[in-house]
């Protein structure tokens, strides 16, 4: 049970983390490849320990996102639920993925998120220039094996004390 | 345990699909009923309550950081710039002596004009936090919410000039858009002429553009534009931007004008929020139809000659 208390420590920080991560004020040129660290951590958490993370936790999540960056209410929810809704629906067939391919469904998923950040943008007239949606997508592919590794070693680490008992 | 693993998601006693088109349902109306109406205030006001920490930790080491710049600073540097600040604020005595001999004089011809008298501005301090919103939109959080009294629309100015305004308001924090957004658009005249137009916001920190001038506008290079205070937003007379380029083609109806913003609009860490209290025929109808459409961000009351329909 306390390993379980753990995982479920380490999801907590690492995606109140990620929403930190998210509005860190970075140099203006740098702020456009800011990756999309929320939906990184929050597909991590549903690809590995789906029990507790579905998209409950991605419409939570896309709420704050929404009001820590001034969006429309609702419009990052809708985007990382569309983004964690393959995730949970294909995870035992991602779960056994090499990380290339692994990588490769991570990529589309933060397509897919963009997309719908672009689209719900456009079609309340508050789009910008195409490239602010898609750099997010490039270095998001960039980082998720490492986000994966860090993860992984997490939730190993956590999990030790009830596999030792 | 190995029942809830096999489960996915926390269920409540809803399978995957439902569960998505319930949700994605309840994001749609949510989006929709935020861009129609702004019915959705206090859902707002209470996850930014919840999310103030997070922001205060995410400003701290900055704040830290300008903290140890001033516990650090060594004597000499501090004697430097208390000189520096005493003969600016004998500069500055010296220029309001003068400013109260004018400002008395100004009141004495407005009343015999009939006018109304302008009252003094409250202003308040507010610090920018470090929190980035949007890389392509000139947004930003200040410290200072609807406890403090802050309220949509008001006027953000720095040292130097007019900054932007406030979009919207949490209890402890309030958003504010840069004269910069590509969406902003302010009113101003040109200070040596009284030539009345709207500046508007290029998405460019360094440049802001006059749409609405002929090519026979009389406008040159280094004119100081300051606001109007037509569109009922801003207060007027302070300083906006100054022109710093004129192309006039023969070929078009209107000059190609770009203006350098007066205010430090990426280097302001400490804003003043404004309050103008103004009376009288200032207030002209089409100023509170603006003041209540908060869906404009714009501090004219429309894009073209309106403000020209306000003169008396």
């Amino acid at each position: 049970m306390t390993g379980q208390r753990s995982v479920m420590a380490a999801a907590l920080a690492s995606l109140v983390l990620a929403l930190a991560l998210a509005i860190v004020p970075l140099p203006a040129q740098a702020g456009a490849l800011r990756p999309d660290w929320v939906v990184l951590a929050l597909v991590f958490w549903c690809l590995t320990t789906p029990s507790r993370f579905g998209l409950g936790w991605a419409f939570i999540l896309g709420l704050l996102l929404d009001t820590l960056t001034g969006a429309l209410l609702g419009q990052h929810a809708l985007a990382l639920m569309l983004a964690s809704y393959p995730v949970l629906r294909f995870r035992l067939r991602l779960r056994v993925f090499p990380m290339l391919q692994l990588t490769i469904a991570v990529t589309l998923l933060l397509a897919l998120y963009q997309f719908t950040l672009f689209w719900i943008d456009g079609v309340t007239s508050r789009g910008m220039p195409a490239s602010a949606y898609w750099w997010p997508v490039v270095t998001g592919a960039l980082v998720w094996p490492l986000v994966f590794h860090i993860g992984e070693r997490a939730l190993r680490e956590s999990a030790r004390p009830q596999v030792g008992l | 345990m190995s029942r809830r693993r096999e489960a996915v998601g926390p269920a409540w006693g809803l399978a995957l699909g439902p569960k998505f088109f319930l949700l994605a349902l309840i994001a749609a109306g949510l989006m929709i009923t935020d861009h129609r109406q702004q019915h959705l205030a206090a859902i707002r006001d209470a996850l930014s309550v919840v999310l103030f920490p997070l922001q205060a930790v995410v400003n701290l080491p900055f704040a830290t950081w300008h903290w140890a710049g001033d516990a650090t600073a060594t004597r000499q540097a501090l004697m430097d710039e208390l000189n520096q600040l005493r003969d600016d604020r004998l500069d500055l005595q010296v220029q309001l002596q003068r400013l109260a001999a004018l400002e008395a004089e100004n009141a004495r011809l407005r009343a015999m004009m009939g006018a109304s008298r302008q009252a003094a501005d409250r202003v308040l301090v507010a610090e920018i936090l470090a929190v980035d919103l949007d890389p392509f939109r000139h947004r930003f959080t200040v410290n200072k919410g609807t406890r403090h009294g802050v309220h949509v629309g008001q006027a953000l100015l720095d040292a130097n000039g007019v900054l932007g305004q406030v979009v919207r308001v949490q209890p402890l924090t309030a958003e504010a858009i840069m004269i910069s957004d590509a969406d902003h658009a302010l009113p101003v005249i040109v200070n040596r002429n009284g030539l009345r137009t709207i500046a508007m916001g290029t998405g460019d920190t360094e440049h802001l553009s006059l749409p609405f001038l002929p090519n026979s506008a009389d406008i040159d290079e280094g004119d100081l534009l300051v606001s109007s205070g037509l569109g009922g937003t801003f207060p007027s007379g302070y300083p906006v931007a100054t022109v710093r380029r004129v192309e006039r083609r023969p070929g078009e109806a209107f000059a190609q004008i770009s203006a350098e913003p007066a205010a430090g609009l990426l280097r302001a860490r400490e804003v003043l929020l404004v309050w103008s209290s103004r009376t009288g025929e200032e207030e002209a109808p089409a100023e509170q139809t603006e003041r209540a459409d908060p869906g404009t961000l714009a501090g004219a009351p429309g894009s073209g000659p309106s403000p020209d329909g306000q003169a008396p």
